[in-house]
């Protein structure tokens, strides 16, 4: 069987639920491929994430051009690590939409116009959606890196690093694995219904209460024998998260070197920059 | 071999999830330091719940249970637990950790060892058990045989006085059920085994406890009991497969 054979079985093969689970560990297993960024510190990648973000949203909304060069971050990184765009946005697709959906409205708001394209007068209202749908996706983009170049643990451990509050960051840990138990619950009752219930497209909403209740009842009985694991294993209230890459002289020059790249594209007009010297 | 100390004791013990429906009623039992003892039955007997009990994940409605000479209660429970080791049924509950060795560093690390000499241990545990190429694997991308090894990994690294396992040879393939006998086989802790696959108890225990409804139906050598085919069938059991033989050609 082909490569595209075996993908169109598993993707037959596979219930919506156990899709989704497998989509939760293929995250893990990018997190531990192997290149340049997936070996810096997490902190590294933590604080270079946080300060694109921050500075990405910063930007005016008119301010497109500028915002477009923002991008390359992004794309340098996909590139470097070899983690195809088309995943990302793949397993972004479902907030994709509500991130495009900001700012929908403000061409009705803002009909002023700003510029000319050709003969077509562009509005501020569509530069502001547009420039707000970017920021959206930019944002995303550099979320979905950050996990996919991080393992979960890793993650939790820089966070702590920061001094985000410990319960904070052992609820997002637990979260995280609680998730993957209730999917997986989830995935092999949602087959043993429909083994029993062929051809019927989804759960009847008849069996809805029941099949909640019984997966509410499920994921605790499991989470509980996870919790009595951790217990009889000496876990009181604090968790030893995984141990981190030291926080190396690369680390410094890289987290340094694109914050100082972020503020230079954002407050130098590069796009104007760039475009004066290529004029001259 | 001379047997001096109780490692588990449990004196007229009652326990019920529900009012007017006991589990377990006045029941005791003891386990000797070093001794291998199996506990079987028939489904909701009450093994799952004598282990919890032992392990303070349940308290009884009356009676004592003491673990190595402590009393089960709130000042002991930690220290309790740190001689004990419990395999559960099931290894993907066992496992939490993104890595065998993240997970096999996990009770170390809470019981205070620094983390270099967790991991120095952490080799030497996987040596010990032939599984030096788990050790970095994704807990979700390995065999359910692999899965419980690395549980069964993960509680060696306590070094527990004691090995409480819960159906340790349940959904195995026969190979990876052979590699699971051995390795208690290979133990030198006291180790109590709950299981309904007889022939494993042959295997791994030298004396076996029959339950049934909460109560100790049978206490001695483990082959006397299971060659015994009325004493089993009387308590919804049946001879183990090697003593039985085909029933059906």
């Amino acid at each position: 069987m082909d490569d595209a054979s075996l993908l169109w079985f598993n993707s037959k093969a596979m219930n919506k639920m156990e899709k989704a689970l497998h989509e939760l560990n293929e995250m893990d297993d990018l997190a531990a491929m192997d290149s340049p960024i997936h070996h810096l510190s997490p902190l590294a990648k933590l604080l270079t994430t946080i300060a694109y973000i921050i500075i990405t949203v910063s930007f005016h909304k008119y301010d497109l051009s500028g915002l477009m060069i923002m991008v390359l971050w992004p794309i340098l990184l996909f590139s470097m690590t070899g983690i195809p765009v088309r995943t990302c946005f793949y397993k972004l697709r479902i907030v994709l939409p509500l991130v495009m959906a900001v700012g929908l409205f403000n061409p009705f708001f803002d009909k002023a116009p700003m510029l000319m394209l050709g003969n077509v007068p562009v509005s501020g209202g569509v530069i502001s959606m547009v420039t707000l749908m970017l920021k959206g996706v930019f944002c995303l983009m550099a979320s979905f890196l950050l996990i996919a170049t991080t393992s979960i643990d890793a993650l939790c451990a820089a966070l702590r690093k920061l001094h985000v509050p410990g319960t904070l960051v052992t609820l997002l840990l637990l979260t995280y694995r609680y998730v993957g138990v209730m999917t997986e619950e989830l995935a092999i009752m949602t087959d043993a219904y429909h083994l029993r219930a062929p051809g019927q497209k989804g759960i009847h909403i008849s069996a809805w209460g029941s099949f909640l209740g019984q997966l509410l009842l499920r994921s605790m009985d499991r989470a509980q024998d996870l919790y009595n694991s951790m217990l009889l294993r000496g876990y009181h209230d604090h968790f030893h998260y995984v141990e981190m890459k030291p926080f190396r002289m690369k680390d410094a020059l890289y987290t340094l070197g694109w914050i100082a790249v972020f503020l230079l594209v954002r407050y130098v007009d590069v796009a104007q920059w760039m475009g004066s010297h290529v004029m001259r | 071999m001379m047997i001096e100390k109780k490692m588990i004791q449990l004196d007229k013990v009652s326990f019920s999830y529900e009012p007017g429906r006991p589990i377990l009623q006045d029941l005791s039992l003891h386990i000797h330091k070093g001794e291998s003892v199996g506990l079987i039955g028939a489904n909701g007997a009450g093994k799952s719940t004598i282990l919890k009990l032992m392990l303070g994940l349940l308290t009884a409605q009356s009676g004592t249970v003491r673990v190595d000479g402590l009393d089960m209660n709130k000042e002991n429970i930690a220290t309790i637990r740190r001689k004990l080791g419990f395999v559960l049924q099931n290894s993907d509950n066992q496992l939490f950790m993104p890595t065998v060795e993240e997970d096999m560093m996990f009770a170390p690390l809470n019981y205070g060892m620094d983390r270099e000499e967790a991991e120095k241990k952490v080799d030497r545990v996987l040596e010990q058990l032939n599984l030096t190429d788990l050790k970095y694997r994704h807990n979700h991308r390995i065999s359910g045989g692999e899965k419980r090894m690395a549980a069964i990994a993960t509680i060696l690294m306590m070094e527990p006085e004691a090995i409480l396992m819960d159906e340790p040879s349940a959904a195995l393939d026969p190979c990876n059920r052979r590699i699971v006998i051995d390795t208690i086989r290979g133990m030198d802790q006291t180790r109590l085994i709950t299981s309904h696959d007889l022939d494993m108890i042959l295997e791994t225990c030298e004396r076996v406890i029959l339950l049934d409804k909460g109560q100790i139906v049978a206490d001695g050598r483990t082959e006397e009991i299971l060659k015994d085919r009325e004493l089993l069938e009387a308590h919804r059991m049946e001879l183990p497969f090697c003593f039985a033989g085909p029933r059906y050609r």
